[in-house]
């Protein structure tokens, strides 16, 4: 019902011509009318330019694949199987939107959607905005990195046989490789890595050590949005504590950052807004505020989450 | 009852700094050891160690007395902190199974394991789901202890939750002993019996 609405109002932004309009809104402060145009807003959430950081609509992602049914493989029909369905969310400037619920909902897919990166037998179709402009797949790939950076969720992401030091170096874009490399170096500090760690190959790595390599990796191209695909596992309280510090640094000086983790406990210290997942699609979209207890959580899955988290008692309610 | 006994180990890698310094300690199987230390200070190593995939470079882990056998399925068990690297990529997730031999099915239902998962390859599933295959695995070849390394952090809550209802009547069950990492203080001490600093 609200969908129609908020595309309505993203078209008048996108094509500038009802910027007059807009400022009504931008004189609203999200305090007042946290809900609007679809979604909720933090206190803090600029509309920056009058349009969002970014923003996701309707996605879909599904994959093709033989029918599992069939009764003889090589007559199996192809078929297409939703993984995300309709799903919207958006990031404002200066806001860490956190990303929680089950495992297997689709959470990594939606960071590969918002990267252009597609799975060959992924069928992908919906809009995603990037500082107000409609980007296609060509040029969600041309972003990344050059906007939109990724803290990936698998150690496997690094290059198995590239020094980690070299690695998070990459290549010179605008800048000198010396610098780079002292940006490099600069960043290995902050987490704590000393330079021994630089001519190290990614299997002599530890988990927690590896974790923050890749979120290395995310800083060193002064991106607009971050997306942070489960950052924390594997790394101690301090560090975890720190790495989200920096997210919020990150936010406050203007940027955006998707947070993707099951530690919800850790998100809320840092998150301005939650979006809980299940089966492909947001079920809720809440200020952090609302976790401090169950019942002012609106679905049923939000609340589940809630009692099962490790400090409320591992329930496991029906 | 069994007994798990690391007397005097120390390791480091080829030659390197040394990460583990005669270290002792026993776990029996009706406890659970949760193992605590800061990122990269030799956690993972000194799991590899229990369940018999390094040699400390001094000192011996003892399971009842004698040391792990070399050969054959190991008494203890390791579940790895990251599960899509610790299973064959090209292999189809039954036949990973299979390997361990044949899973018991209230082991696969506990885990919430569903049927169509098992045709499927490893990039295919999420890291929460193939993590549940992994548990299966390690609890089919019935062993004396397992040694959870961080398994649990890329799961959500509520699957965090179930998983751990059901590993830990499990290991209750079968008197299998526990050691676990985890960075998590309340999940820390909402399973543990007690907590070796290192």
């Amino acid at each position: 019902m609200s969908t129609k609405k908020t595309v309505d109002v993203l078209q008048g932004v996108i094509g500038g011509a009802e910027a007059s309009s807009l400022l009504p809104h931008e004189a609203t402060t999200h305090n007042a009318e946290p809900v609007h145009h679809g979604h909720s807003h933090a206190g803090d959430s600029t509309h920056a330019g009058g349009h969002h950081l970014l923003q996701v609509e309707d996605l879909t992602i599904s994959f093709t694949m033989y029918d599992p049914q069939a009764s003889s493989f090589f007559r199996a029909a192809k078929i297409k199987k939703a993984v995300i369905e309709k799903l919207s969310i958006s990031v404002h400037a200066g806001e860490i939107v956190a990303v929680v619920g089950a495992s297997g909902s689709g959470k990594t897919l939606l960071a590969d959607a918002i990267l252009g990166l597609y799975e060959p037998n992924a069928e992908v179709s919906g809009r995603i905005w990037f500082d107000g402009k409609l980007q296609d797949a060509a040029s969600l790939t041309a972003l990344r990195g050059n906007g939109v950076s990724l803290v990936p969720q698998s150690v496997s992401h690094l290059d198995p046989l590239m020094k980690v030091g070299r690695q998070v170096q990459g290549f010179a874009k605008s800048e000198t490789p010396e610098e780079r490399k002292i940006r490099q170096r600069r960043l290995f500090a902050r987490y704590g890595l000393d330079e021994s760690v630089n001519d190290l190959y990614p299997f002599e790595l530890s988990g927690g050590m590896a974790r923050r390599v890749l979120l290395s990796c995310a800083l060193m191209d002064d991106p607009r949005v971050i997306i942070a695909d489960e950052p924390t596992p594997g790394l101690d309280l301090d560090l975890a504590v720190k790495a989200l510090q920096d997210f919020r640094a990150f936010a406050d000086g203007g940027g955006g950052v998707l947070l993707i983790t099951h530690d919800i406990e850790l998100a809320l210290r840092v998150a301005d807004r939650v979006a809980v997942f299940k089966d492909g699609t947001v079920v809720e979209e809440t200020a952090v505020a609302n976790f401090a207890s169950a019942d002012t959580l609106g679905h049923p899955f939000s609340k589940q989450l809630w009692h099962a988290l490790p400090e409320h008692g591992l329930k496991v309610c029906p | 009852m069994s007994k798990l006994q690391v007397s005097g180990v120390s390791f480091a890698y080829n030659g390197g700094r040394r990460i583990l310094d005669n270290l002792s300690f026993e776990v029996e199987s009706h406890e659970r050891v949760a193992l605590v230390a800061p990122s990269g200070t030799g956690k993972t190593t000194l799991a590899r160690i229990l369940a018999g995939y390094e040699t400390p470079t001094s000192g011996e882990v003892q399971l009842d007395g004698s040391p792990l056998p070399r050969k054959g399925i190991c008494p203890v068990q390791m579940v790895w902190q990251h599960p899509e690297v610790a299973v064959d990529p090209r292999m189809r997730l039954c036949l990973t199974l299979e390997e361990a031999g044949e899973t018991n099915p209230e082991i696969i239902a506990g885990l919430g394991i569903r049927e169509e998962w098992m045709s499927r390859y490893p990039h295919e599933l999420s890291g929460g789901e193939l993590q549940r295959f992994c548990i299966a695995r390690a609890l089919t070849v019935q062993p004396r202890f397992l040694v959870a390394d961080e398994i649990s952090t890329m799961l959500d809550a509520l699957t965090q939750a179930q998983i751990w209802h059901f590993l830990l009547a499990e290991l209750e069950r079968k008197n299998i002993g526990l050691v676990f990492v985890s960075h998590d203080p309340a999940l820390t001490e909402h399973i543990a019996t007690r907590t070796i600093a290192l």
